[in-house]
């Protein structure tokens, strides 16, 4: 086991070790192109005689499709064609899971921002022109925009099979429990956006044999060609897909955006088309974490021990399925924690309405889960007068540990010890107390001068959540990797072809790490990711390192034997006498055979199809089975300095501890923690689509806000290497944990400075002070309670109460 | 659409003459996301970010007189000391990218009730210039606002400069946001103290249809200080005060909800606000004195 | 309308450009200077961060015609010699990069902080960069990057 603690570890890449194979931190293969400004992303494609096209969109979240007419956009100077769904050849409807969703609206339009038509036109005006001269005549229905009155039998249904798109049930033990103490408590989660820098875009060239050629900025090639090729009525083959750069993803490109409406008009048009979604389109135009409204009871011993959950989970999922399913299952296998709990009743829901369609955003059904349970052990604690790592600790599960699912846990799960490392942690120290030229910034309200101390009060909160790594439920998870070992002028080279999407994650530097360390060669090739090769599987759900190392792990392992074989035969021994060190072959006699020899009869090539071990679905009754392949843990400690009086927050000090398995890259695994802690943060704080009547309020970066350089806090990292034996390298998905549980520890915080619940995120200053309308009635609304009065406040380490900031920090009191 | 580059002001405010619907831009923070959002197409731009005159400042009878198109980034280097209040806002406007080509001429010309700049020029009792080949007319800022986003600009006069006399004494400016930069003010408010005359000004902002005086506040409070003699002797602001002074403020606002914020925590952000900006001036003012700071 | 500006140092002029179009637009699509990007086209990010005239300025905020004449530095025109510049080799050496589409203007906009302010302390970055988003790094590694950048320069 090691710990590697952020930001000091240094890149090992000048230093005397530079082999750059796994476990090192390895520089980007494509960095130096990115620091230049000459990475090609999506946006930046470019090809001769190229036409633009864009995208008609329904102002309406609920609404007939009366007619559309295309007649003055199609007279418009430069404009060359206007789509609807009758120009669509082959399949009317796309989904990730089910088909479901109109390519081009037909008949009706479920959310506003729906596609309705598609123009191509000679440039970017020009076809912002034509979308505006499309005359869409619609007749406005009633929306469906309550999740809770969407699950009512008497509901409009948004889709003639219902509203109700999924209903996952777990029951384990007494689904009747009764416990000494019990704390009850309802909770929501806003729409979270994945808000990546680098918008929708790409470029689809029609080819001479009738198909075409799509480059695109993607989570999944093989996914969208499947989407693609049925909505163009063409085989497989003749839909070709390329990765372009991808500008950040979460989540938000695992379902098809613009992939049908390029090929369609590039096929229309004879011509390349580009696409490039504007901010404000690409907020309609994927999408979203699901909001979700979570009602919990917990019910636990005196000694702490839990004894029942029992949770009902609402999950809105919007106009079309996306991976709403697949979301469902998460939260309810996930939805009582890294906890050991007896007895669990817990009822998911996924549902549609008519609000914007919501799937995969990073952590993905779990986070909504962590917010409410950690919450929910919060006011446990409080009632058991424990200290809330004490009381998480005490029930935190280990290896060997049942999930309420009854899967057994057969690898480290070390809950304790992570909630542990973070509650060690050295606390920062006490806040500035006037601003001056040093510390402006630094209070809460940053720049803008609200607070010189006033108000201000600390608070500490922890959390720690865990995340399924990989697809779950019994779904066919696999990764395609081809591996070629060729000589070359310089040495033998790798190239490494898969359709692994690298999306800023590092895909491309691991695999190269990878194919170095197991070939013992200094160059590798990472072929761009298209559909020359098989599926990848999708760059989501923390697995694509996880799978290209097993696939490719593999390859090169049958590469080795080639070679040994070659070596046995050119050596004339036994294979069972030759042994492989370092790109070399070490015979019985002291022979050595370098890979430039093995390699003179020619190139030798792999490619491996790898499964990870197989799930199972679960018992559509009780939730029973061995759902999911691994687990991911991460626990954070959040300080906070609140202006209790302004509600506005300043993270002081985040303190993550993660258990990676192992790092391949650990450089990068410090990227990924501290990124998706970011965006935790961003939950906890600022960051919701706000939706109202089935309409957004807020689709640009003016109003959507996410955290700036001046919002995210010194950030310290522990990274555990406790070896999963039933994963390649004893790896764990990384990604996603680190998002999961800063949102609760950040909120748990300020719930300290402040003693209030607040059952909502994001916070709003409002709520803060207690002017906000929060979930499920009042501040504070709080069903069941159990033994005792409600404590004051949380605790901090310290075991203290909320410290107040500065000499006498009522009005005035600060001012020197 | 026609782009049209004055080099001079007298050729600028030709082009605004004979093209009235022209939509004069400087640092483009405000004009050109109309335009890549695709929400306006004027029939002409005209580009005042090259004409000399607007870029200057200079003192005049004891005012400042400073340019339309001053950076924000100017005014906190150039101006920091002698408008304190307008500086304070002028560093909380966007990103430093923002602040070298955004300009007080283009916040007055938006008229955005959540300017930054609005609060600290109605506390300072700022005039704009207005001109146009008519001639030349000076505005009181209080009576330039009309509505959100609207002024009594016409449609062939260009803004050209504010006027404003240096702090006579302490300033603040305060703005809460949900994030702690680049964050359009969820409310504001800016305080200006005048120690030799007596005088209190105030501005508020984002809680109204424009940015407003809280005129009631300030009549408290210069009669209360005059009354005590705290103008000459400062001494610690009683609390009841400060607590009614807050009140003032608050009634003067008129806030809705909106994605940013409600109306209830506009209010009560803005309370706080004025007692704290206020506690702060008077410190400031207990410190140093009643000499005018610049 | 016809531009002429002066990029990088090599002197461009391109013909029919709109009026309302952003230097940003021009700058990518042209003349082919995709290295500039184009993520929110109302400042609020600073991806299209280049220095107009020596000063820092999102490009998309930059009417076409409002650069007529002027110089314009970009991403692409900061190494030398064909060598990543300081502040290049910080963000790619620090591992501030990651999708990577942020990082020029983080580049820009770090060039531009240094020039001014040599040895900055970590509050004067955040205020520095408080324009630039970033989605992947959570800005730690930007940190790291720009410390490393300032001590290499000094």
């Amino acid at each position: 086991m090691s710990t590697l603690t952020g930001p000091t570890r240094e890149s090992a890449g000048a230093g005397a070790h530079t082999c750059d194979g796994v476990g090192d931190d390895a520089r980007r293969p494509d960095g130096a192109q990115k620091v230049a400004g000459r990475f090609a992303f999506s946006s930046d494609l470019w090809a001769d005689g190229m036409v633009w096209g864009a995208t008609v969109r329904s102002p309406h979240p609920r609404a007939r499709l009366v007619s559309v007419d295309p007649s003055e956009a199609l007279r418009l100077p430069g404009v060359h064609c206007v789509l609807t769904h009758e120009d669509v050849p082959g399949k009317k409807t796309f989904g990730l899971e089910v088909a479901d969703q109109p390519v081009l609206a037909v008949g009706e339009v479920r959310y506003q921002g729906e596609a309705v038509a598609l123009v191509a036109a000679d440039s970017p005006e020009t076809a912002r022109r034509a979308v505006a001269a499309v005359r869409v005549e619609y007749q406005p229905l009633v929306a469906v925009v309550d999740p809770m009155e969407a699950m009512l039998p008497t509901a409009e249904k948004v889709h003639p099979s219902g509203n109700i798109v999924r209903h996952f049930k777990l029951r384990r033990g007494d689904p009747f429990g009764e416990a000494p103490v019990v704390v009850s408590g309802e909770y929501e989660v806003g729409m979270q956006d994945q808000a990546f820098l680098g918008p929708e875009s790409g470029l689809a060239v029609p080819a001479d044999d009738g198909g075409v050629d799509l480059q695109v900025a993607t989570q999944w090639l093989h996914a969208d060609r499947r989407q693609v090729a049925a909505a163009l009525g063409l085989p497989e083959a003749k839909v070709r897909l390329a990765l372009a750069g991808v500008g950040g993803a979460f989540g938000a490109r695992e379902d098809v955006s613009l992939q049908i409406h390029l090929c369609l008009l590039a096929l229309r048009t004879g011509r390349p088309v580009k696409m490039v979604y504007s901010r404000e389109e690409s907020f309609f135009g994927h999408v979203h974490r699901h909001p979700a409204r979570l009602r919990y009871v917990h019910g636990a011993a005196r000694d702490g021990r839990l004894v029942f959950v029992k949770a009902e989970m609402v999950f809105d999922g919007g106009a079309y399925m996306s991976s709403t399913r697949a979301v469902i299952g998460n939260a309810g296998t996930l939805s009582v924690g890294p906890y050991v709990v007896p007895n669990v009743s817990v009822d998911a829901y996924g549902l549609y309405t008519n609000n914007p369609p919501c799937g995969a955003m990073r952590g993905f059904g779990a986070v909504q889960a962590c917010f409410a349970y950690e919450a929910q052990m919060d006011r446990l604690a409080e009632e058991l007068g424990m200290h809330p790592v004490e009381l998480r600790s005490l029930n935190a599960m280990s290896q060997g540990s049942l999930m309420p699912t009854g899967q057994v846990v057969d690898s480290p799960a070390p809950v304790a010890d992570l909630l542990r490392r973070v509650a060690q942690a050295p606390l920062p120290p006490p806040g500035p107390t006037v601003a001056d030229v040093a510390t402006e910034g630094l209070l809460p309200g940053g720049m803008a001068n609200t607070t010189h101390g006033e108000g201000v009060v600390r608070g500490t909160g922890y959390a720690v959540g865990f995340k399924n790594v990989g697809f779950s439920e019994g779904y066919d998870d696999y990764t395609t990797v081809r591996v070629v070992l060729a000589a070359g002028p310089d040495g033998p080279v790798a190239t490494v072809h898969s359709a692994g999407c690298e999306l800023g994650q590092g895909l491309v530097t691991v695999q190269a790490q990878i194919a170095r360390s197991e070939l013992g060669v200094r160059e590798v090739v990472v072929e761009t990711a298209d559909t020359r090769v098989g599926s990848a599987g999708s760059s989501s759900a923390s697995r694509q390192t996880y799978m290209t190392a097993g696939a490719l792990r593999e390859a090169c392992g049958q590469l080795r034997a080639e070679m040994l074989a070659r070596a046995a035969a050119r050596l004339g021994v036994p294979e069972a006498d030759l042994s492989w060190a370092h790109g070399e072959v070490l015979g019985p006699g002291g022979d050595v055979l370098g890979l430039p020899e093995l390699l003179e009869p020619g190139p030798l090539e792999r490619t491996v199809e790898w499964r990870h071990r197989p799930t199972q679905e679960v018992d559509p009754e009780t939730g029973q089975g061995d759902a999911h392949v691994q687990y991911s843990f991460a626990a954070h400690r959040a300080v906070v300095d609140v202006d209790t009086e302004l509600g506005l927050v300043k993270v002081v000090q985040i303190d993550t501890a993660q258990d990676v398995g192992k790092a391949i890259n650990p450089g990068a695994v410090l990227g990924q923690i501290h990124g998706g802690t970011t965006q935790g943060l961003g939950l906890a704080l600022m960051e919701e689509i706000q939706v109202e009547a089935g309409r957004v309020k807020n689709p640009s970066f003016t109003d959507y806000l996410i955290p700036t350089i001046l919002d995210v806090p010194p950030m310290r990292v522990q990274v555990l290497e406790l070896a999963d034996p039933h994963a390649p390298y004893g790896l764990r998905g990384v990604g996603e944990a680190p998002t999961i549980s800063s949102t609760p520890a950040i909120v748990a915080a300020v719930r300290a400075a402040t003693g209030r619940r607040l059952p909502r995120v994001p916070l709003r200053p409002q709520d803060i002070v207690g002017l906000g309308e929060a979930a499920g009635g009042t501040d504070g609304a709080d069903g069941a309670a159990g033994t005792g009065g409600r404590a004051g406040g949380a605790h901090d380490l310290t075991g203290g109460v909320p410290e107040p900031r500065g000499p006498g920090s009522g009005e005035g009191g600060a001012v020197p | 659409m026609d782009f049209h580059s004055p080099r001079t002001w007298a050729d600028a405010l030709a082009l605004k003459a004979e093209h009235p619907e022209a939509v004069p831009i400087a640092g483009g923070t405000d004009v050109m996301v109309e335009l890549n959002f695709n929400r306006h197409r004027p029939p002409a731009l005209i580009d005042i970010s090259a004409v000399p005159e607007l870029a200057q400042w200079d003192r005049a009878d004891g005012h400042l007189r400073v340019g339309a198109g001053v950076s924000y980034t100017r005014l906190v280097r150039e101006l920091g000391p002698r408008l304190p209040g307008l500086a304070m806002a002028a560093r909380t406007v966007g990103s430093p990218q923002i602040r070298n080509r955004g300009t007080v001429g283009g916040n007055l010309g938006s008229a955005s009730p959540a300017g930054d700049a609005h609060p600290p020029l109605l506390a300072g009792r700022a005039s704009v210039e207005l001109a146009s080949v008519r001639g030349t007319r000076l505005v009181p800022v209080e009576e330039f606002f009309t509505g959100p986003k609207r002024s009594v600009l016409a449609a062939d006069e260009l803004i050209s400069a504010f006027v404003v006399r240096p702090a006579p004494g302490p300033e603040q400016f305060c703005k809460v946001g949900t994030r702690n930069a680049m964050v359009i003010a969820v409310a504001s408010f800016a305080i200006s103290l005048d120690p030799e005359h007596g005088r209190v000004g105030t501005g508020i902002g984002s809680a109204a249809p424009t940015p407003r005086r809280a005129a009631g506040a300030e009549e408290l409070l210069e009669a209360e200080l005059s009354a005590a003699g705290m103008w000459e002797r400062p001494r610690p602001l009683p609390d009841g005060l400060l607590h009614r002074f807050a009140e003032l403020v608050t009634s003067a606002a008129s806030p809705i909800d909106d994605v940013r914020g409600s109306a209830a925590y506009r209010r009560h952000a803005l309370a706080i606000m004025a007692r704290r900006a206020l506690s702060w001036a008077w410190a400031d003012l207990m410190r140093n004195g009643n000499a005018p700071c610049n | 309308m016809q531009l002429r500006l002066e990029v990088n140092g090599v002197p461009y002029e391109t013909d029919d450009v709109w009026e309302g179009e952003s230097l940003l637009y021009v700058l990518r699509e042209r003349l082919g200077l995709w290295g500039s990007k184009n993520a929110c086209e109302q400042g609020e990010c600073g991806s299209c961060s280049v220095l107009l005239d020596g000063e820092l300025v999102c490009s998309c905020l930059v009417a076409a015609g409002q650069a007529q004449g002027r110089h314009v530095v970009t991403v692409e025109g900061l190494g030398r010699d064909g060598r990543m510049s300081a502040v290049q080799e910080a963000f790619l050496e620090a591992g501030a990069v990651q999708c990577g589409f942020c990082t020029p203007g983080l580049v820009v906009a770090t060039e531009d902080l240094l020039r001014h302010n040599p040895a900055p302390s970590d509050v004067e970055i955040r205020e520095a960069l408080a324009g630039n988003l970033c989605r992947c790094t959570g800005y730690e590694k930007v940190l790291d990057a720009v410390r490393a950048a300032a001590g290499t320069s000094r």
